[in-house]
């Protein structure tokens, strides 16, 4: 047949691209047990460093089974929720739904001196994609533990800073209720945040849309689980 | 392996470097060497997809229309570079995440466009497949050069273990930051050129 002809030229394209249609489909999901793995073991890393636990891929899941003891779903009440799995669930898709449908977990990090600690997770929007991360908290539901966001496309250096420790541990001992027992959450402050505001840090400087991405995701995601928090606050633990 | 094909393998490691003397696929190379690890991955990733691309686009060059002859060519390197991403994913999942979009920009890689019209198209198989190496290798050589020394001088570490001892670091010795960010990469890659051209004369255009 004619290389240059047209006929061959149709026929060539659709026989590529069939053939390199199914060669991908048998890659990926040969490969898909591998990477889901990855993403959950991931998954427990980010958990566990919300509470300032560091662990590698190969320690992860040990690491995750000894110290987070509880882990629970709840209802946008505060509610206890039977029959899901908090691991399996994701605020991405919780925050699709309905507010009397979302599904919301808690996990629940007893620490090696048995102090409990209780982690949420969180889901914004930054500048270029979604943002997301957990917040832990002391048993005074109140007193930030620990903290860890990352992102998909923020601006290398700028908003991308937000999944550093410098960012991060800025969240130490701040405070999400204030005196008057409102929900403030955590203001990140153009500027810089005064040294002794418990609600505030600073933003990241050029990164101003991601910081506010992240001031807003807090506050709001801290909403849905504030009647939890100030239901165990009143029963005391 | 004949006398040519081992011309065919070394060139690209000195006088015919893709980064160095063909001035290919620079941005990759500036954005993944902060680090070693990360850069050998890449340089791996390259060599491969180079040298495969290579090879099957030349044993298909007699039977590819000329009409079609660049989208042919990107979609078996198209192809390629998603199997190994989705290999990076399932494997080496943390340098995945490292690497984000630049294994997918591998794509865009000039070299690549670049070894396949200029060998590929026009040689045999296993030449092609040997150019592809040697191409993915000098690369790979340049890129892990650029991210030792940026690495070990911009974070005082190699594959993540601390080299430099605590001990430099009381007597005032600090991380050179400047290092760390993308335009000291193309710095270093001028200075690799210069001392390349200073012992090559004959890479020095008129």
């Amino acid at each position: 047949m004619n290389v240059e002809s047209n006929k061959y030229i149709f026929l060539y394209s659709i026989i590529m691209v069939v053939l390199v249609a199914v060669s991908l489909t048998i890659v990926a999901i040969k490969l898909k047990p591998a990477q889901e793995k990855n993403i959950r073991v991931e998954k427990m890393q980010n958990i566990l460093k919300s509470v300032n636990i560091l662990s590698a891929p190969s320690d992860a899941e040990d690491k995750y089974n000894q110290f987070i003891t509880e882990k629970y779903v709840i209802n946008s009440k505060g509610e206890m929720v039977e029959g899901k799995e908090a691991f399996e669930l994701d605020l991405a898709v919780e925050l699709k739904k309905e507010p009397d449908f979302r599904n919301l977990p808690v996990f629940v990090c007893t620490q090696e001196n048995g102090e409990r600690e209780f982690i949420v997770p969180l889901r914004g929007k930054g500048l270029w994609g979604p943002i997301w991360g957990y917040m832990s908290f002391k048993n005074d539901f109140n007193t930030v533990v620990g903290c860890m966001f990352d992102h998909k496309g923020e601006t290398p250096g700028l908003g991308a800073e937000i999944n550093t420790g410098v960012f991060q541990s800025q969240f130490f001992n701040k405070k999400i209720f204030n005196e008057s027992g409102n929900l403030t959450a955590i203001d990140i402050i153009k500027g810089g945040a005064a040294p002794d505001n418990i609600h505030g840090v600073d933003a990241i400087s050029g990164g101003t849309i991601t910081s506010k991405g992240v001031q807003y995701m807090v506050r709001d995601c801290l909403m849905l689980y504030e009647p939890f928090f100030k239901s165990k606050m009143a029963s005391g633990k | 392996m004949a006398t040519n094909n081992i011309k065919v393998l070394t060139k690209p490691f000195n006088l015919e470097n893709p980064i160095t003397v063909q001035v290919l696929g620079i941005c990759s190379a500036l954005a993944v060497t902060v680090q070693l690890k990360p850069a050998i991955v890449m340089g791996l990733s390259v060599t491969v997809v180079t040298a495969f691309s290579n090879l099957i686009i030349s044993m298909l060059r007699n039977t590819i229309p000329n009409r079609i002859r660049i989208i042919v060519q990107l979609v078996v390197v198209a192809a390629l570079v998603i199997i190994v991403d989705q290999v990076l994913k399932a494997y080496v999942y943390d340098v995945s995440k490292k690497l984000s979009v630049f294994v997918g920009l591998i794509i865009t890689n000039c070299i690549l466009m670049g070894r396949l019209e200029a060998f590929a198209m026009v040689n045999k198989p296993w030449a092609s497949f040997v150019d592809g190496i040697g191409n993915g290798l000098g690369y790979s050589f340049i890129l892990i050069a650029l991210a030792f020394f940026r690495e070990l001088l911009g974070s005082g570490s190699l594959f993540g273990m601390k080299i430099i001892p605590q001990s430099f670091y009381d007597l005032g010795y600090q991380n050179n930051s400047l290092m760390i960010l993308p335009p000291m990469a193309l710095i270093l890659v001028g200075v690799i050129i210069w001392i390349q051209r200073s012992k090559n004369r004959s890479l020095i255009e008129e």
